[in-house]
């Protein structure tokens, strides 16, 4: 199912934590079908950007707009995935019990589960070949298999946007792989990948689009473009050197 | 024996253990989720000044005592939160500070107002001794702490897994957060005349980690801690009757003590 024609657009952007300036002049569009990479050093605002889009943080000046609308108007479309390690350790909770989390925003505090959800939970389960560890408990799954756990939360949630917040950190390269093939089969599904991102050596393999920052917008645009720009290899290699000889 | 349980006070005793039991059985899936036992220890002694000064200043009755006690965890909460924030210290050593700053100063009120069994009562329950309105209390304010946390059982476990994901599906974690340790205070309070406010503790906090070595989801773990519970509490009531044991209150966290203990043992056992 196509969807390229939902569109997320960002209009001067910018947040600030106090007196602190994290991110300013965001300026870019993006549309359902597409992977987007956040790259750039630490505290370049990456991570600022995914929070603002998931709502995690107030927008404080600038305007996101998703399907011609306010982004705040369309929460359960984004889903956010934080980073693996993130959820409290030892939480008696399965996998099916975490991917029936994302229908929390059909059926808010009181609804029961309907056919309707079952049949979401299950297909997002089927998705991502989840079925045979779906009574397992999440704490005892590898980093791979609890990323892909978090994915069909999202699925189950019926989110058009999935925001990722460093995804690969963590996976051993047969989880990469795998995890690299999920989220192509996802934007050909019609989803949006934001995800942010250090591995540079695999940004054009992973992604079709990139946003380098650095506090503020530095490029945007096609990947292999953006990894030629003389302006981005000189940010991206003064924080990851041996990753960007790699990468060249 | 058996005719002991004839007789209303025990009758009403039983009663009030399996009310009691169950409903803290049930708040105890959500302290071991939030992983908060100390803030709970911190919260029930907080709630000795609040029922000390109700008696100073309105006389010691029940309705006093637990309104007394709301306002003292109210207060003690809501100063933890904001000298955290002004002093940048960890809200769990200010806690630490206020609550045992709170205690010292409820038992000097308590000890200067009435005697030593008064205080012996609110430090260590008694819970031979209710009355049906206390009974009664129990049951309904027990009705509404576990209905409300059924109602937003669904909320309070995604945020208690991930704060962050909750949020962004819309849950308001905050106002969910505050809610939840209003609902505890309540549990508390009605804990407080049965097994008073340093025993308490037992009873919020064995249950569920009684169950949590069985135990895979957290649908399970609710009504599973309040059933274990309430039957641990009553079994300790019963042993202590039985062997007319002093102190009922003990002897209900002592055998949930014990149980937790056996649970380990056997879950040690077949794990092999």
């Amino acid at each position: 199912m196509s969807h390229e024609h939902h569109q997320l657009d960002l209009t001067g952007v910018g947040f600030c934590y106090g007196n602190k300036e994290a991110l300013r002049e965001v300026n870019f569009s993006t549309h359902c079908g597409q992977r987007l990479a956040l790259l750039g050093p630490n505290g370049a605002g990456k991570t600022t950007l995914i929070r603002l889009l998931a709502g995690l943080l107030p927008l404080q000046s600038g305007n996101i707009q998703w399907r011609e609308n306010s982004i705040t108007k369309a929460r359960r479309e984004i889903a956010y995935l934080p980073q693996v390690d993130q959820h409290q350790r030892n939480f008696p909770i399965r996998v099916k019990d975490v991917v029936a989390m994302g229908r929390f925003p059909h059926l808010g505090h009181l609804h029961r589960f309907r056919k309707i959800d079952r049949e979401k939970i299950n297909e997002a389960i089927d998705l991502m070949n989840l079925g045979d560890i779906a009574h397992r408990q999440i704490d005892q799954l590898s980093g791979g298999q609890q990323q892909r756990t978090f994915i069909a939360r999202a699925l189950a949630q019926e989110a058009h946007v999935l925001l990722l917040d460093e995804p690969f950190n963590g996976l051993d390269i047969e989880s990469r792989c795998h995890l690299s093939d999920s989220l192509v089969e996802l934007t050909q599904s019609g989803h949006l990948i934001i995800a942010s991102h250090h591995q540079l050596e695999s940004v054009t393999q992973i992604f079709t689009h990139a946003l380098v920052l650095d506090q503020k917008q530095v490029e945007f645009g096609e990947a292999t473009k953006v990894m030629e720009s003389e302006s981005v290899k000189q940010i991206l290699h003064s924080c990851h050197p041996h990753a960007h000889e790699r990468a060249l | 024996m058996n005719e002991l349980f004839d007789i209303p006070l025990y009758q009403r005793a039983i009663l009030a253990t399996l009310i009691i039991g169950f409903v803290n059985g049930y708040a105890s899936a959500f302290v071991l989720l939030h992983r908060s036992p100390l803030k709970l220890t911190a919260l029930s002694h907080s709630l000795l000044p609040g029922v000390a000064l109700a008696a100073y200043f309105v006389g010691l009755g029940v309705l006093s005592a637990f309104f007394g006690a709301v306002i003292a965890a109210v207060i003690i909460g809501v100063l933890t939160v904001l000298l955290s924030r002004v002093t940048k210290i960890s809200d769990d050593t200010v806690l630490a500070v206020l609550y045992t700053g709170a205690f010292a100063a409820g038992i000097m009120v308590l000890l200067k107002l009435g005697s030593n069994q008064d205080l012996e009562n609110w430090l260590l329950g008694n819970i031979l001794g209710l009355s049906d309105f206390d009974l009664w209390m129990s049951f309904v304010v027990g009705i509404i702490a576990v209905a409300l946390l059924s109602l937003f059982r669904r909320a309070v476990v995604i945020k208690l897994y991930d704060p962050e994901v909750a949020a962004s599906l819309g849950i308001r974690t905050r106002l969910l957060e505050y809610a939840s340790f209003a609902v505890l205070i309540l549990v508390l309070v009605t804990t407080l005349q049965a097994v008073g406010c340093i025993l308490a503790i037992g009873m919020i906090v064995t249950p569920a980690a009684i169950v949590r070595p069985y135990i895979s989801s957290p649908e399970t773990l609710f009504p599973l801690s309040g059933l274990v519970g309430a039957a641990g509490s009553a079994l300790g009531l019963y042993l202590n009757i039985h062997f007319d044991l002093p102190g009922a209150g003990a002897s209900i966290a002592a055998t949930l003590a014990a149980m937790f203990l056996i649970s380990v043992v056997l879950r040690s056992i077949f794990a092999k």
